[in-house]
């Protein structure tokens, strides 16, 4: 039953079957096992980027597509239920509401650019992707009365969410369950549901159709697919579930900014994460996003110490300052395409490239 | 008997997960045209596209005028002397004729007795001079490809079907290039399917199925041999002229 | 041998094929004439107009490197941008070096100062395009996806090493008093230093396309974007060329740094990956490959930008995709989609 559960996509490896437990434990117990609000902000952001970052696997790992849109849907699903909630005021209705349009407007988005521009060849794609993206990311920043503009959007969440709410009087575990509790498993729970979904779909004849497409696209189209539908496919799915997590971010954090949800940054960190973690295999999104967050979150700490104690060298400390996070980020990165093509989950697996 | 000028020996070629060539032998005598015979999918092309270092060669040796070449790179391999007459003709469509053929020279342009002579050969070359070569028919085009390997003197040049789809007239103009070559000493390295084509300027012979060399010999004796002919090669090759 | 039986009737084109292969170089005019409707006053036209010929220029000279790279090479390199940032801080550099130069009176000083700061700029990010190269594009040959992970990774350790090198703040250096001022026509003020690029982006023009058309390496780059196969069996090593163009492709890049950071008289890190946006779309509607669709697509996007920006700012860059996908519907493959050989 649980295989089912997986779609029959097994880890593969003793090793990675134990890490993804772990994974899978750790965050459904969080609150009890991590106490305290940063632990557990770190605990939701990992639900939350796993879907993003699978469903970004999905187009990139699955289908061979190269794509730098992803944060923009991610950022339309978040704007969606803020704009929502400001403007509805805090209610589950306005939840929905916001979450169908986020996803209507991110997937018809995607069906858009992709049937625009995955005719000609895959490299136009990504170019405009990235172009599309930077306009909508300017666009957001410049409608203030709508977006907010660069301060963002911050808002009220039904109570039933927030932590003034109490939902038992007595603590289990040792923990209050307040309405921070209850949308952390909001968070979780519909974490878990999408990642399943989507090891549903990449496991189906679509997944495999998708994967033969990104081995030889022109057998696949002389066999009779047609490669175009099942790219702007997986494009418009990859964009509705990268919407869906904007939806379950803008919940948590009770705001919504072009810092949180639009930035290059956020791309570059979504890359990193899929190809650290393992292209093609979502269960590489698990692993990357897990790694990443909790290394960006406690290693920056790291890294400033470092950077404190060879203040008397030259150039070192600058290397070594937080803020040049992204600097190891990005040799990590380039080295991971070099020697780690198939990602962790790959080596784990015994898979060279 | 003298070496021969290109000797291949036990070459294999594998094209991804394809292993197209076999375990080639075959020589080429200095002088002369050798022809390369075969169905469709032989393993003809493979074979010339491996001498010129297109592909490398995973198994054997290719030999040339005494030196190893099977793992030099392709513009070594030109440099040695060989010239390539692709199958798709390998025109350069964006640049003029003139433009094709100062690229085939070493210098900054072609030498003119020489140009003269391959005026006489294929005059359209000289008609279109300025033209696009994009602009030239197919047989033209052919010309050109031809005219490109022999701009300068070469000791050796493979030309892999050079009257594939092209009309009677041309192909009669493509011969009596050929045998012209022929007389100022070039060896040449033919593929070809059309066996009249191949009987009228071939002297020595190889056939090629499945990746192998399956008879080499003397064009004459295959051409009065009709027998030995059908066995070789089935009713898939052409004999109309 | 008769030639008529075997030659058929090259016939000269109709004016309708002459037509449609001159048309793209209208698009120019006619934008611009549209500009001029919408803007209405003519004074204010031909300001924005020369402004954005001369951003077009900057961009143009930005993006011609990176088209011929992908023509050629069949390298996407989305580090570019890199180039333009590393080009404009070390132009910078060199500039405030000059300071002596600069100080002193007269245009010839000042002039030389840039020039010089220029030619430093363009050798560094040349010998910084030998080692991108060798270091991170060529392993990568042959894989489109894994060109654009490593060297959009590339960019971003460059755009830190800027950081650690100059520091995290934005550079100001104002332009020497030889490049500022204006010329007045009448209403309209027309700056000087715009006057300058549009004369050198057209001077890089007319240099390539005598390059590519008279010379023997020219040859070799354009047999090369075509069919680099029969370029090697035509005996030339080919990679050789390959790293001469990316080092030109990244030089050019990089004196597209330091103009367009004279332009704005400050720059930052990530300055190139802010352009690229524009130099990509550029590209597109040039059609990869081809250096005079990455002329006509720059000048378009310079005119656009610099329109749109008076007419209607918020729009200013969606007005430029809206303009890539015009030319897309009409010519999918860019205005001059260049021949390859299957």
């Amino acid at each position: 039953m649980l295989v089912k559960l997986i779609s029959g996509d097994r880890p593969g490896s003793p090793i990675l079957a134990i890490v993804l437990l772990a994974i899978l434990v750790g965050l459904a117990f969080a609150p009890f096992l991590f106490p305290g609000t940063r632990s557990l902000d770190t605990a939701a952001r990992i639900c939350i980027f796993i879907v993003l970052v699978a469903s970004y696997d999905l187009l990139l790992g699955y289908g061979g597509i190269v794509s730098f849109a992803h944060t923009m849907f991610f950022g339309i699903g978040a704007y969606g239920v803020a704009i929502a909630l400001v403007t509805m005021g805090p209610s589950f209705g306005a939840i929905a509401v916001g979450a169908a349009s986020g996803v209507v407007v991110a997937t018809l988005l995607a069906v858009a650019i992709g049937l625009f521009s995955l005719r000609v060849k895959a490299i136009f794609f990504a170019m405009v992707t990235l172009a599309v993206a930077s306009a909508f990311a300017v666009l957001v920043s410049q409608l203030p009365a709508l977006t907010g503009g660069e301060d963002g959007l911050t808002y009220q969440i039904p109570r039933a969410l927030t932590p003034a709410f109490r939902l038992l009087d007595e603590p289990v575990f040792g923990v209050r369950i307040t309405g921070r509790i209850l949308a952390y498993y909001l968070v979780f729970f519909s974490a878990l549901a999408l990642f399943l979904l989507l090891l549903r779909m990449v496991n189906s004849p679509f997944g495999r159709v998708l994967q033969a497409i990104r081995e030889n696209a022109f057998r696949a189209e002389a066999i009779g697919y047609r490669v175009v539908l099942y790219r702007t496919g997986a494009t418009a799915l990859s964009a509705a579930l990268a919407a869906l997590a904007g939806v379950l971010l803008a919940i948590w954090l009770r705001y919504t900014g072009p810092a949180t949800t639009l930035s290059l940054e956020i791309m570059i960190d979504i890359l990193l994460m899929v190809v650290i973690g393992g292209m093609g295999t979502m269960y590489g999104a698990v692993i990357g996003a897990t790694l990443f967050l909790l290394a960006q979150s406690y290693l920056q700490n790291l890294m400033g110490a470092a950077s404190e104690a060879t203040s008397a060298l030259p150039l070192v400390p600058h290397l070594l300052h937080p803020d040049r996070w992204l600097l190891w980020l990005g040799v990590l990165f380039i080295m991971s395409v070099y020697f780690f093509p198939t990602g962790i989950v790959g080596r784990l697996r015994g898979r060279r490239a | 008997m003298p070496e021969p000028l290109l000797s291949l020996t036990g070459v294999h070629t594998h094209i991804g997960q394809y292993h197209i060539l076999q375990g080639v032998d075959f020589t080429v005598p200095d002088k002369g045209v050798t022809v390369l015979l075969g169905r469709n999918g032989a393993g003809k092309t493979t074979t010339m596209r491996t001498i010129m270092g297109l592909w490398q060669a995973s198994r054997g040796t290719i030999r040339f005028a005494g030196r190893d070449i099977t793992a030099l790179d392709t513009p070594a391999i030109a440099r040695e002397g060989i010239a390539f007459v692709p199958e798709n003709m390998g025109i350069f469509t964006d640049l003029t004729v003139q433009e094709n053929m100062i690229l085939a020279a070493t210098g900054s342009a072609p030498d003119s007795a020489r140009l003269d002579w391959i005026f006489s050969l294929f005059p359209p070359i000289k008609t279109f001079w300025n033209l696009s070569a994009g602009n030239l028919s197919g047989g033209q085009k052919q010309m050109l490809s031809v005219a490109r390997a022999i701009v300068e003197p070469r000791r050796l040049i493979l030309i892999d079907e050079p009257t594939k789809g092209l009309a009677p007239a041309i192909v009669k103009a493509m011969i009596g290039a050929l045998r012209e070559l022929k007389r100022s000493d070039t060896t040449i390295l033919l593929v070809e399917q059309n066996f009249a084509m191949a009987r009228a300027v071939g002297d020595t012979v190889a056939v090629m199925d499945d990746g192998r060399i399956v008879h080499t010999g003397e064009m004459a004796a295959l051409a009065a041999d009709p027998a030995l002919q059908e066995r070789l090669m089935g009713l898939s090759l052409e004999t109309q002229p | 041998m008769t030639d008529l039986a075997i030659a058929p009737r090259i016939e000269r084109p109709s004016l309708g094929q002459r037509l449609e292969k001159a048309a793209p170089l209208l698009l120019v005019p006619v934008l611009a004439v549209i500009g001029l409707v919408a803007i209405g006053n003519p004074s204010t036209w031909l300001t924005l107009t020369v402004a954005g010929l001369a951003m077009g220029m900057m961009i143009f000279i930005m993006a011609s490197g990176m088209t011929v790279v992908f023509g050629l090479m069949d390298i996407i390199n989305f580090g570019h941008g890199a180039f333009i940032s590393v080009g404009a801080f070390v132009g910078f550099t060199a500039l405030a070096w000059f300071s002596g130069l600069t100080a002193m009176p007269g245009v010839m000083p000042s002039l030389l100062a840039v020039f010089l700061a220029i030619m430093i700029a363009m050798a560094a990010t040349g010998a910084m395009g030998y080692a991108f190269e060798r270091v991170i594009v060529r392993p990568v040959y042959g894989s489109h996806l894994k060109q654009i992970l490593v060297t959009m990774g590339g960019l971003i350790v460059v755009q830190q090493l800027i950081h650690v090198i100059w520091g995290p703040a934005e550079i100001y250096l104002a332009r020497p008093q030889s490049l500022r001022g204006a010329f007045i026509f009448g209403e309209a003020a027309i700056e000087r230093y715009r006057i300058v690029a549009v004369l050198i982006g057209l001077a890089l023009f007319v240099a390539m396309r005598l390059i590519l058309s008279r010379t023997k390496v020219g040859l070799l780059v354009r047999a090369g974007v075509e069919n680099k196969e029969m370029v090697e069996a035509l005996g030339y090593r080919i990679r050789r060329l390959f790293i001469v163009v990316f080092m030109v492709g990244s030089a050019l890049a990089g004196l597209g740094g330091v103009m367009w950071g004279l332009y704005q008289e400050t720059i930052t890190a990530h300055m190139g990956s802010e352009i690229m946006i524009l130099v990509f779309i550029v590209v597109i509607i040039g059609g990869l490959g081809s250096v005079e669709g990455c002329f006509i697509g720059a000048l378009l996007v310079g005119l656009m930008a610099n329109y749109t920006a008076f007419l209607a700012p918020k729009v200013a860059l969606v007005s430029n995709i809206g303009l890539m996908v015009t030319v897309l519907m009409w010519r999918p493959q860019g205005l001059y989609p260049v021949v390859k050989a299957k």
